[in-house]
């Protein structure tokens, strides 16, 4: 039996034990190997920012302008590097700022933990100062959220948070806490979150449904793949490249998956979708078996469902239950991570050329190059054009550069020419169709991956949108490339208006300030080229630079991007011009 | 789903979604968000627990096509929280729904009629005081309507039905589920 002495001793010694629920969320992250987070401080959040501060040479923390900048750069670090990203803003008008990010997150499927400030226990629902309920607010833009009220439940929450985001299908989850819980000292211990009960991310392989896809595959005569993020995700690339070369099958991508595949792969055949390859679109609704690999049938890739390779088979390679039978019909549901689904179904394919079969998409590129693409990249017109840019930073960059693309033109322009030769390269807004999401996304990008070229593609539209986050690469000398192709409009909206709306430019027409200017008031070297002959030495200047750089390109002002499918329309109704 | 390989109806539907989930804050929110994002109206809700120690069951009402009704399950089942979510349609179900009607007291002793309308429709009474009484009927909706329509005339006082609460004829085997996991 303890005496009274002995008692007071181990208490005292339980006491020493104890820290903080903000030194506590500190260790979880560093547990988790986090090394890198963005944010912006705030009341509700101070305690845990005050460790923050102690904890600096362990612990990178960005401050980014404006916590929307956070969510992207740490989506764009995820991406790149596979990692959990992970982004921190206080309470109330900190935390609705991060809802665009995570509704990007949740449906690109990117890998993000947001921590969030909240006002105290006790006035939680009493309209406090900064009090909003971001659970309610972020439900359904979240894989899943909590609100943590005791220090108590930290190390618990946070491990599971790290568990749910980046397990099966990866997505953002949203922790908020209270300020209370922050404060509260307990006694700390860590333990990694291995499973969930009611949460299966990955579905267990079903061999009858592999061995029916590779009974449908080696029966083709018109087999086509099209692979998305899935594969990158599942880290199946190296099982994409043997099973599109074992069967011999034309493979195209959506703007996810792109970088899954070498550019330059004799059976890479394109981009699916509405301003994609003309023959890739052409063909789905030609092809006997469609493998869609990782991908979710998005209505920019399908165009309308009812007229989507209705003659095809459909074989389905997907983690995500929900997905099966969502938009597109499938034959064969193959569930499972597609690492180990291509794996198992490698040895049951029958090797195979289908060179007939390839050469049609070889024409019918050839028609696509000789009516659009040898305009976009080797253009006879004075004026500069958006797809020539791309082309000169591909051949500066020998195709290794990590490209991160905002939303619109130049988005489906820089998806369409540039050459990937590794996988996670081309990071931009997918599904959510983001402007503003290049440039924090460039940030996190390159520290997510410093000895990658990293180079944002961004209009002058969603350059405006947090074009403030010009001051983290000052602060923290981040060597990003950013190169605004500017053409004064909103070049997107505008292309609608001319095709769609008889002109009639509403709101499309930017007055734009002087960019070089901005970027020099930051110190970032900057340039503004708008002839031809400038644009070679010009780039290669930018890649050679071991420094940010800004580089404004004034381009065409009315050009238009096609391929398009216009909307509602079929993958076969794809105008040329 | 497009229904060009002719799966599925395209007409509306009743049906009965079942989902069984942890016992969670905010769970609730998140469920009725993918009917909210998908315009589609609960007709009915119901929440308790189940038949296992420490899993909740919903029962939720819905009247839609069957391709929505296997994408909400799916979304549903996807949510963390949630261990499986089935779909059923009236025929694949045991169901009823519950009444309270609250009546004037002195309607038991003049209206000898209403005596007979609760006989007649094996409903029963839960309370009697001076001034009112109530009475409990159960039984599908059709059959609470008719029995509505009947004490109409004489006046009531208060009326609440339940949401559906129901039970699959198939085997439930949450429990072999549970154990997957």
């Amino acid at each position: 039996m303890e005496t009274v002495k002995e008692k007071k001793t181990n208490i005292d010694a339980k006491k020493a034990l104890q820290i903080s629920g903000a030194e506590a969320l500190i260790h979880c992250l560093l547990a988790e190997g986090v090394e890198t987070m963005y944010g912006y401080p705030g009341g509700a959040i101070m305690p845990v920012y005050d460790e923050l501060y102690k904890f600096q040479d362990k612990l990178t923390h960005i401050l980014t302008r404006h916590e929307q900048g956070a969510t992207h750069a740490a989506q764009g670090y995820a991406r790149v590097s596979g990692k959990v990203g992970v982004a921190i803003a206080t309470s109330g008008p900190g935390a609705t700022n991060l809802v665009t990010g995570l509704a990007d997150a949740q449906i690109d499927s990117t890998p993000m933990v947001c921590i969030t400030g909240q006002v105290t226990r006790e006035l939680l629902g009493t309209d406090a100062f900064q009090e909003t309920d971001i659970i309610g607010i972020s439900t359904p833009v979240t894989k899943w959220n909590y609100q943590i009220t005791e220090a108590s439940e930290i190390p618990e929450i946070m491990a599971k948070a790290f568990y749910i985001a980046k397990s099966g299908r990866p997505g953002p989850v949203l922790i908020d806490i209270t300020k209370n819980a922050q404060i509260e000292k307990f006694e700390f211990s860590y333990k990694k979150c291995t499973g969930v009960r009611s949460y299966k991310p990955v579905p267990k392989p079903d061999m009858s449904a592999i061995e029916a896809a590779a009974d449908l595959i080696n029966n083709a005569k018109k087999p086509f793949i099209v692979w998305g993020q899935g594969v990158i995700l599942g880290q199946a690339e190296n099982e994409l490249k043997q099973l599109v070369e074992k069967a011999g099958i034309p493979a195209a991508w959506t703007i996810m998956g792109v970088s899954a595949l070498d550019s330059d792969h004799p059976l890479n055949v394109g981009m699916v979708g509405m301003h994609g390859n003309y023959a890739p679109n052409l063909m789905t609704n030609e092809c006997d078996v469609l493998l869609a690999i990782g991908m979710r049938f998005d209505d920019r890739v399908t165009g309308r469902l009812t007229d989507y390779a209705t003659q095809a088979k459909v074989i389905h390679f997907e983690i995500d239950p929900a997905e099966i039978n969502k938009n597109v019909h499938a034959d064969v549901a193959v569930l499972g991570n597609s690492k180990e689904t291509l794996g198992l179904l490698l040895p049951l394919i029958k090797e195979n050329k289908h060179e007939a079969w390839h050469n049609i998409f070889k024409e019918k590129y050839q028609i696509e190059f000789d009516t659009i693409i040898n305009d976009d990249i080797h253009p006879t017109k004075p004026g500069l054009t958006m797809g020539e840019v791309i082309e000169e930073i591909n051949l500066a960059s020998n195709n290794n550069a990590v490209i991160v693309s905002d939303v619109g033109q130049h988005q489906m322009i820089a998806c369409r020419y540039a050459k990937f030769s590794q996988t996670k390269s081309n990071i931009t807004s997918g599904g959510l169709g983001t402007m503003g999401f290049a440039l924090p996304a460039a940030i996190g990008a390159k520290m997510g991956a410093m000895d990658r070229e990293v180079v944002a593609i961004i209009g002058d539209g969603g350059y405006q949108m947090t074009i403030q986050e010009l001051g983290v690469i000052f602060q923290h000398k981040v060597p990003v490339k950013i190169v605004v192709l500017n053409n004064d409009h909103l070049g997107m909206v505008r292309q609608w208006q001319e095709l769609f709306f008889e002109k009639r430019y509403a709101s499309t027409v930017m007055v734009n300030p002087d960019f070089v200017k901005i970027a020099e008031g930051y110190s970032i070297e900057a340039k503004r080229i708008s002839e031809r002959k400038d644009l070679k030495s010009t780039i290669q200047e930018m890649i050679a630079s071991k420094e940010p750089y800004f580089l404004e390109v004034k381009v065409e002002q009315e050009d238009n991007v096609f391929p398009m499918i216009p909307s509602g329309a079929s993958v076969s109704e794809i105008r040329l011009k | 789903m497009h229904k060009r390989k002719g799966k599925w109806l395209m007409e509306n539907k009743w049906f009965t979604i079942s989902v069984y989930s942890e016992n969670n804050v905010g769970l609730l929110n998140r469920i009725s968000g993918i009917f909210l994002k998908r315009h589609i109206n609960i007709e009915s809700l119901n929440v308790s627990k189940s038949e296992i120690d420490d899993v909740s069951k919903f029962t939720i009402v819905v009247n839609t096509t069957e391709k929505w009704v296997h994408n909400i399950v799916g979304q549903i089942e996807k949510q963390i929280e949630v261990i499986k979510a089935f779909y059923h349609t009236d025929d694949e179900t045991i169901y009823q729904e519950s009444a309270l009607f609250k009546i004037a007291s002195g309607l038991l002793f003049d209206e000898r009629q209403i005596q007979n309308i609760i006989k007649d429709n094996n409903a029963q009474i839960v309370t009697v005081s001076r001034d009112f009484f109530v009475i409990a009927k159960s039984g599908r909706r059709n059959e609470v309507d008719e029995m509505h329509d009947q004490l109409k005339p004489y006046g009531i006082m208060q009326f609440v039905r339940s949401g559906r609460i129901s039970v699959t004829k198939d085997v439930m085997e949450i429990s072999a589920i549970l154990k997957e996991f």
